[in-house]
C-alpha cells in the first residue's frame, strides 16, 4: 500500500514534459511541428484571422483533426463505451427503466442518483469555493486555475441533470415543478429550483470564456460588471442545495441506517461537498497537466504546482470539520454501539479511507510541499466523496432489507453518460480560453 | 446612496414582516395539523384474517389492475420469497396478503397491507409537483397528470407502499392504493377490499370512532390482543389501523416506524432555508468588502480584469 502511494506520488509529482502522455501525443506533435497552433488568438501568424470552423477544428485541417482523433487511444476507448451504451441508453427510453434497471419498489433510487446526481454535485462545488475564493475573498493568485474550476462546476451540474434525466419516470416533464404544478414545501423542490437557478448563474459565470473565444467584447464586459453578485448567489444556492440533497434523506429516517442517518445530513453534505470540489480540481488539473500540456500556457503551468497545494489546504480544513461533524453526528444521537456492529466497521471503513487518511496525506503533503502527495490524495478524496453518497443512498439505504446490486445495464449506462460527459468536457478545454489566456483582449 | 427615509422605512417593515409571517402561519399550521375531524378509516383485526385472498380479488377488479400470473385462490403465493422478503405492493397490486408462521401459534396468522392514508402522508409532503392529496374524506389520492417520476413518495413512505409503473416507457406512473376514492369513497361507500371481506376482518367508519372501538376491543379482550393499535400514532396517525394478537414485528408490521410525522424529520432543514437565503448576501458581500478593504484604500485593485468588481 505504501509502496503504491509512493509510487503514485512519483508519477503524479513529476515535472518532465511526459511523453508517455500518450492521449495528447498526436496533438502535441502537431503543435510542436507547427507554428501557428495551438490556436490563441483571433488572428494566425499572418495576420488573417480564424474563422468560427477553423476554431472548432483547432486549426487544423480536417485530415488532420481526424488524424490525431484517431491515434488517441482514449478516444477508442469511448468508441467501445459508445457502441455497447448507447444502444442501452436507447434501450431505457423505448422500453422503459425496468429495460435496465431491477426496477426495484424497494430501492427507488440506484445508480442513476446515487452516482449521477448524489456524485456528481458535490465533486461540481469547485465552480462556488473557487469563485468566492477569488472574487469575494480577493484571492486571486487562485485567478490561474478559476475558470478551470467554474467550467468543472457547470458541466458537472449539467451532466447531473443529464442523469436525472435518464432516471426520471417523465423526464419530458422535467418542467412541472417549476412551472406547471408546484409543491414548494418539498425537499426536492428546492433542489431542482437551485440547480436549474445555479446552473444559469455558472453559464453566467463561464460566459467570458467563450466570448473571448468568439471575440465578442461587451457580453463579456457586462457579465465581469455582475460578477460579484453572481458568485454571492453561486454561495446561497450553493450551501442550500449541496444540503438539499442530504436533507433528501431526512425523508428516510426509518430506511437509512442510523449510523449514515442524521439530523445533520444537510451539514454532512454540505461540508463534505467543500472537500470534494477542490479535490475534484486537484484531479482535473492534474490530468490536464498531463496529458493535455500543448494546451496549458505557463500562467497555468508555473502555478498549478503551488495552486494545488493551496487547494489542498481548503480541502483539509473542510475535511478536518466534517470528521468532527460526522463524530458529533454519532454522539448526537448515541450512536455509538452501532460502531461495534458490522454496519459499523463498515462506517469507520468509510470514514478512515475517504476522511482520516485523505485528512493525514493532504497535511503531509502541505508539510513537505509535496504535490504528487496533494494530487494523490486529490483523487483518493475525490473516491471517498463517491463512496460516502453511494453509501448513503444505496448500502446504507433499507439496511433492514436486503442490499440491491445494480443491474449491468444500469453500470453502462452511469458510464456511457460520464463518457460523454468527459467527451464534452474535454472538447472544450481544447478550445475555450480556460487553462490558457486570450490574447488579443480588444480587437473583437 | 438611498436615503433611508421614514415611509420607505415602513414600506419595507411592512412587506417585510408580511412575507415572515407567511412563512410562519404555514409552518405552524402544519405542526398542529391532526387529520380531518370527519375523515374515514378502517380498522383492520388481524386476528380474524384467515388469508383467503378475496380482499386482493377484489382491489383487482375495482381498480382494473391486469390478471395476475396466479389466481386469487392459488395459495402458494403465500411463499413466495423475494431478496428474503415476503411479497410487497407492486404495480399489479394495491394490496397483499402475506401469511407468517408464528412460533407458539397453532396456525399461521395473515397480514393485509395497503396504503395505510396517513393523516401527515410523507409522499404528499415529498412530492415537488403536489401529485397528492389528503382529501378530507381521509384518502391520499395521485394525480398522474403532473408526475414527473422522481419516485421520492417511495423514498419517502415509511410503509414501502407506493410503487412505480417501470415496465413502461412513455406512460409511467405512480400505482399505490387510494382508498377506492373516485367509486366508493367519494359517495360514503367502504372501499372494494373492506366489502369484498368475508371474515369481516375490516371496519369502516370515522377514525376517531374506530379508535375508541379499537380500544374497547382490546380493553373487552385484553388476552387475545396486544395493548396497541398500530396507525394510532405510527408516521403521525394513518386511516387505516391494525389490531394483533401477537407483537406486530411478527406479522411484518415495522415497529420502527416514527410516531410523529415523517416531514418533522425534514422541518430542521426546511428552517435553514430562509436564514441563508437572507443572512448569506450581507454576510459574504461584507466578507468581500472586508477581504479586498487593502486593494481598495491603496487604489491597488487587481488591474484591468478584476478592477471592475472592487469598484462595487
Amino acid at each position: 500500500m505504501k509502496g503504491l502511494v509512493r509510487q503514485a506520488t512519483n508519477l503524479l509529482g513529476t515535472d518532465r514534459d511526459t511523453e508517455s502522455g500518450t492521449a495528447s501525443k498526436a496533438m502535441k506533435v502537431l503543435v510542436r511541428e507547427s507554428r501557428h497552433l495551438p490556436v490563441l488568438s483571433h488572428r494566425k501568424e499572418d495576420g488573417t484571422r480564424w474563422t468560427l470552423k477553423e476554431k472548432l477544428l483547432l486549426g487544423l485541417t480536417p485530415q488532420q483533426y481526424m488524424g490525431q482523433a484517431l491515434k488517441n487511444p482514449v478516444n477508442w476507448v469511448l468508441a467501445a463505451i459508445f457502441v455497447i451504451g448507447v444502444p442501452l441508453l436507447m434501450q431505457r427510453y423505448i422500453v422503459g427503466l425496468g429495460a435496465v434497471t431491477h426496477s426495484s419498489n424497494d430501492y427507488p433510487w440506484g445508480l442513476f442518483l446515487g452516482f449521477g446526481l448524489f456524485s456528481m454535485v458535490p465533486l461540481s462545488a469547485s465552480g462556488f469555493m473557487l469563485g468566492t475564493s477569488v472574487e469575494v475573498f480577493g484571492r486571486h493568485d487562485f485567478h490561474p486555475i478559476e475558470r478551470l474550476a467554474l467550467l468543472n462546476g457547470l458541466l458537472g451540474y449539467f451532466f447531473a441533470v443529464v442523469y436525472l434525466m435518464v432516471d426520471l419516470g417523465m423526464p419530458w416533464r422535467i418542467s412541472y415543478p417549476m412551472f406547471i404544478s408546484l409543491g414548494p414545501a418539498a425537499v426536492l423542490f428546492l433542489v431542482a429550483w437551485h440547480v436549474a437557478t445555479y446552473l444559469s448563474v455558472q453559464i453566467a459565470e463561464i460566459s467570458p470564456a467563450f466570448f473571448e473565444w468568439m471575440g465578442w467584447e461587451r457580453p463579456k464586459r457586462f457579465v465581469r460588471s455582475i460578477i460579484l453578485g453572481l458568485t454571492i448567489a453561486g454561495i446561497i444556492l450553493s450551501t442550500l442545495h449541496q444540503g438539499a440533497l442530504g436533507a433528501l434523506f431526512t425523508y428516510a429516517p426509518a430506511k437509512v441506517h442510523p449510523l449514515w442517518y442524521s439530523g445533520f445530513l444537510w451539514i454532512f453534505f454540505f461540508c463534505s461537498s467543500i472537500a470534494a470540489g477542490l479535490s475534484m480540481v486537484i484531479a482535473v488539473s492534474t490530468l490536464c497537466k498531463r496529458f493535455m500540456r500543448w494546451r496549458c500556457d505557463s500562467e497555468f503551468l508555473d502555478n498549478v504546482d503551488d495552486l494545488t497545494l493551496g487547494l489542498a489546504k481548503g480541502a483539509a480544513l473542510a475535511l478536518a470539520t466534517y470528521l468532527v461533524l460526522k463524530l458529533i453526528g454519532v454522539a448526537h444521537d448515541n450512536e455509538w454501539a452501532y460502531l461495534l456492529t458490522g454496519w459499523g466497521q463498515y462506517f469507520l471503513l468509510e470514514l478512515l479511507v475517504g476522511t482520516v487518511v485523505p485528512l493525514v496525506l493532504f497535511s503531509v503533503a502541505i508539510k513537505n510541499r509535496n504535490v504528487g502527495l496533494a494530487r494523490f490524495t486529490g483523487f483518493l478524496t475525490v473516491g471517498g466523496i463517491i463512496l460516502n453518497r453511494i453509501n448513503t443512498a444505496l448500502v446504507a439505504y433499507n439496511w433492514k432489507l436486503y442490499q440491491e446490486i445494480p443491474h449491468w445495464k444500469e453500470v453502462v449506462v452511469v458510464l456511457t453518460v460520464f463518457a460523454v460527459y468527459f467527451v464534452t468536457y474535454r472538447a472544450i478545454l481544447y478550445r475555450w480560453p480556460i487553462l490558457y489566456s486570450w490574447k488579443d483582449q480588444s480587437s473583437g | 446612496m438611498k436615503r433611508i427615509n421614514r415611509r420607505n422605512f415602513l414600506k419595507g417593515t411592512f412587506f417585510g414582516g408580511a412575507a415572515a409571517s407567511l412563512g410562519l402561519a404555514r409552518k405552524s399550521s402544519a405542526a398542529a395539523f391532526e387529520g380531518y375531524p370527519e375523515g374515514m378509516g378502517v380498522l383492520v383485526d388481524l386476528t380474524r384474517c384467515v388469508g383467503c385472498r378475496s380482499c386482493e380479488a377484489a382491489c383487482n377488479k375495482e381498480q382494473g389492475l391486469p390478471e395476475p400470473e396466479k389466481s386469487f385462490d392459488d395459495y402458494s403465493v403465500f411463499d413466495e420469497v423475494h431478496h428474503g422478503q415476503k411479497r410487497r405492493t407492486d404495480e399489479g397490486a394495491y394490496t397483499v396478503v402475506n401469511r407468517y408462521d408464528v412460533p407458539g401459534q397453532d396456525h399461521p396468522l395473515f397480514r393485509k397491507i395497503q396504503c395505510n392514508h396517513c393523516n401527515e402522508p410523507a409522499c404528499l409532503t415529498s412530492c415537488f409537483v403536489n401529485a397528492y392529496t389528503k382529501t378530507p374524506e381521509g384518502a391520499v389520492i395521485y394525480d398522474p397528470s403532473v408526475c414527473v417520476g422522481c419516485r421520492t413518495c417511495m423514498v419517502a413512505c415509511p410503509f414501502y407502499i407506493p410503487t412505480f409503473k417501470y415496465s413502461s416507457a412513455f406512460s409511467p406512473r405512480i400505482m399505490k392504493c387510494v382508498f377506492c376514492y373516485d367509486t366508493r369513497l367519494k359517495y360514503g361507500r367502504p372501499p372494494a377490499c373492506v366489502e369484498a371481506c368475508p371474515q369481516e376482518v375490516m371496519t369502516f367508519g370515522r377514525r376517531r370512532d374506530l379508535i375508541k372501538m379499537g380500544h374497547e376491543r382490546i380493553k373487552e379482550n385484553p388476552s387475545k390482543y396486544v395493548d396497541h393499535i398500530y396507525g394510532e400514532h405510527e408516521a403521525g396517525g394513518t386511516a387505516w389501523m391494525y389490531l394483533s394478537g401477537v407483537p406486530f414485528d411478527q406479522v411484518g408490521m415495522d415497529t420502527h416506524v416514527p410516531k410523529e410525522p415523517i416531514l418533522n424529520f425534514v422541518k430542521d432543514f426546511l428552517g435553514v432555508v430562509p436564514m441563508v437565503l437572507v443572512i448569506w448576501p450581507a454576510l459574504f458581500a461584507g466578507f468581500h468588502l472586508l477581504a479586498t478593504r487593502k486593494d481598495a484604500l491603496t487604489g491597488h485593485g487587481h488591474s484591468e480584469k478584476d478592477g471592475e468588481d472592487q469598484g462595487r
